[in-house]
């Protein structure tokens, strides 16, 4: 006990002396929150779209403010010709064009199928997806209008439609992107904070001979571990408290269930994401290469985890990748009780996957410690 | 009895063998100097004594207990300065000191007593509130000796203590080594000052990974053959050529303006002739002596 306290001491003078480092760690949930929290957003609305009437008629005009009555088209230009207007797209001006025929007025009226032109700018995929979907729904809408209209001439008062779906969205009602992006940046954040700073802390005592020195005292293995462990499970709470604060004051995150149930899972998320870390230490020789290799483990952490793309579209073999990450299991933690309020019942698998992680990396980087201390 | 006994150390890095059937004893309470150039495998040798590396063959006993068993046993009894005197640079001196009595387990009051006792006598008083990190040479050496004996080891092992500390800072450095060797702690040093090795009772010298001779200092001159003499000269270098391929000179070397000769028997007066004085040899030139004369056999 009094070697393990002893470096538990040592950790934290060391801590609290390298200032940098320190409010890097608190600024780090702060600053990652604000910025994805903010700037990330799926949905896009609002896409400019420039408009080539050649119709120039009561019904094209119609068109027109049923498009932009969606949100998703801001109209700031109109097209003199269509080669203007491809222009304007391929310039980068606006991201989609409408082009709507000389011919739609005549063509509506005789009861013909009128064939308007919409381009989008699909070299974004993420604006190209809602415009498309967007600009199809305002068709259909328009057709259906059109069709009861010219099916039942004379009756009066508004016809319903044989088959109505509702959709609706459960647990973000309002499709709030950023209620969906911070429980998965406190995840990220606790993964790259975690990972990279244990990863270097047995590199740099090698790297500075202070590990040889370790070696001949009678410490145990294990308590070099732990003593580099513990410390930062402390950092990694305080993360964990600052980005919910600010995800609930700023980004008014619903919290469902129950943020105990919460706090005990970080430690499983916080405790793998160390291991892993001390796993890295054990196998790279110089700071810079846990560095490298801490880099290596957290693009797949973003990329792989769920937190910006979906995993159900990923082919298998990254998703059995995105298995070996603690993030991605954290962030469905996370996600389930923050905005569906559910429990143990549910996030019971989650909570074995974690914890399988941790003890896979803990018990590789005790077994690799135990051969390069020994 | 003795406090190390070696017996065919041997430790081999892939095809290379760094240490080689390396046998020694070394005797409690005395302090023993291990010289060589480097890379000859000093401290490689230290290191699996010290239960850092694993001997890839042979044996070794440290205070009556065998290193391949139970190493925990014997680390609280060992002490061991590395070539970098490695300290936490952002620690001050009494957190250094405190982590290390900590890591040994002292009890917090005999560890209070054995760290102002270390201060005082590594002459750190006034000094406990800096950072390790802003100590010259000097003084980080004395500090990571602190470190390394406040726990009271009845082996210490000492590797290049003395390398980049100034001469001053040398001598108060072994004023502690003896005092620390009189109250009978075994010393195990490695050292390039042959004036240092001069003082320890008795020297290993490694050449190759081998352990080429040792002995006390004494022992160790009487294997120069012939007698020492040293011939003054304003150009030594061209002396030294003209001298080398003479018959009846063994060895010859520089030493500022003089040269060092090794004279065959029956020779004597004729170098006596040419105005060179007969010396007791040092070290160095029992160092040098034996360097030559392995890297000719190897060579051959």
């Amino acid at each position: 006990m009094r070697r393990l306290k002893a470096l538990l001491v040592k950790e934290f003078i060391q801590m609290g002396r390298d200032r940098l480092t320190l409010a890097i760690m608190g600024l780090l949930p702060v600053i990652q929150l604000l910025i994805f929290g903010f700037a990330i957003n799926t949905e896009v609305k609002h896409l400019s779209t420039a408009v080539f009437d050649q119709s120039l008629s009561a019904e094209s005009r119609e068109l027109v403010r049923s498009f932009r009555a969606t949100g998703y088209f801001d109209i700031v230009r109109g097209a003199g010709s269509l080669e203007e207007m491809n222009a304007l797209v391929q310039g980068g001006q606006v991201k989609v064009g409408i082009a709507i025929p000389p011919d739609y007025q005549e063509r509506l009226r005789s009861g013909r199928q009128a064939t308007v032109q919409v381009i989008v700018d699909a070299s974004d995929s993420m604006s190209a997806g809602s415009a498309l979907s967007t600009a199809q729904m305002v068709g259909l809408i328009k057709s259906q209008e059109i069709l009861l209209r010219r099916l039942s001439p004379g009756r009066p008062g508004p016809v319903e439609l044989p088959v109505d779906i509702r959709i609706r969205p459960w647990y973000n009602p309002d499709m709030v992107s950023s209620h969906y992006m911070v429980p998965g940046i406190l995840g990220v954040v606790l993964t790259m904070t975690m990972m990279m700073i244990t990863s270097m802390a047995i590199v740099r005592e090698r790297e500075r001979g202070t590990l040889e020195q370790l070696i001949v005292t009678p410490m145990k293995t294990w308590e070099l571990m732990v003593g580099k462990i513990l410390p930062y499970v402390v950092v990694g709470y305080v993360q964990l408290t600052l980005g919910i604060l600010i995800g609930v004051a700023v980004f008014r995150v619903p919290v469902k269930g129950s943020l105990l149930l919460l706090y005990l899972l970080a430690s499983l998320h916080i405790l793998a994401s160390l291991a892993w870390g001390l796993l890295i230490s054990s196998i790279a020789r110089t700071q810079m290469q846990a560095m490298q290799m801490s880099f290596f483990g957290l693009l797949p952490s973003i990329l792989l985890s769920g937190f910006m793309f979906p995993r159900e579209a990923m082919p298998l073999f990254f998703r059995i990748i995105s298995n070996i990450l603690p993030v991605t299991f954290f962030l469905q933690i996370s996600r389930g009780i923050l905005l569906k309020g559910v429990g143990l019942a549910i996030l019971w698998y989650q909570v074995v996957a974690l914890s399988g992680l941790l003890v896979l990396f803990l018990g590789v980087s005790l077994l690799k410690f135990r051969k390069t201390l020994a | 009895m003795n406090a190390v006994v070696a017996r065919d150390l041997t430790r081999r890095f892939g095809s290379f063998t760094a240490v080689d059937h390396v046998c020694f004893s070394i005797p409690q309470g005395s302090v023993y100097g291990f010289l060589g150039p480097n890379g000859s495998g000093k401290t490689t040798t230290i290191r699996m004594l010290t239960g850092i590396l694993e001997p890839t063959a042979g044996s070794a006993v440290i205070l009556g207990l065998d290193i391949a068993g139970d190493r925990d046993a014997v680390k609280s009894r060992l002490g061991y300065m590395s070539q970098r005197f490695s300290l936490y640079d952002d620690l001050t001196v009494s957190e250094n000191l405190e982590f290390y009595a900590g890591m040994f387990s002292l009890p917090r009051s005999v560890a209070r007593g054995r760290i102002e006792e270390v201060v005082g006598m590594a002459g750190l008083s006034g000094r406990t509130r800096d950072l390790a990190g802003s100590l010259s040479g000097g003084i980080r050496q004395r500090l990571a000796l602190g470190c390394a004996i406040l726990h009271r080891p009845e082996l210490l092992f000492l590797d290049e203590p003395t390398s980049g500390v100034d001469p001053v800072s040398r001598r108060r450095f072994w004023d502690i080594i003896y005092e620390l060797a009189a109250g009978g702690t075994t010393i195990m040093v490695t050292t390039h000052f042959m004036d240092e090795a001069e003082h320890c009772d008795a020297i290993g010298f490694m050449f190759d990974g081998r352990l080429i001779a040792s002995g006390t200092p004494r022992e160790l001159k009487e294997l120069l053959p012939g007698s020492s003499w040293e011939l003054l000269s304003d150009h030594p270098m061209d002396l030294l050529e003209k001298l080398e391929r003479r018959p009846g000179i063994v060895d010859a070397s520089v030493h500022g303006r003089a040269l060092h000769l090794q004279v065959e028997s029956g020779w004597e007066d004729e170098v006596a002739s040419m105005g060179a004085n007969r010396i007791v040899p040092s070290l160095e030139d029992v160092f040098v002596h034996l360097v030559r004369k392995h890297r000719k056999e190897r060579n051959s």
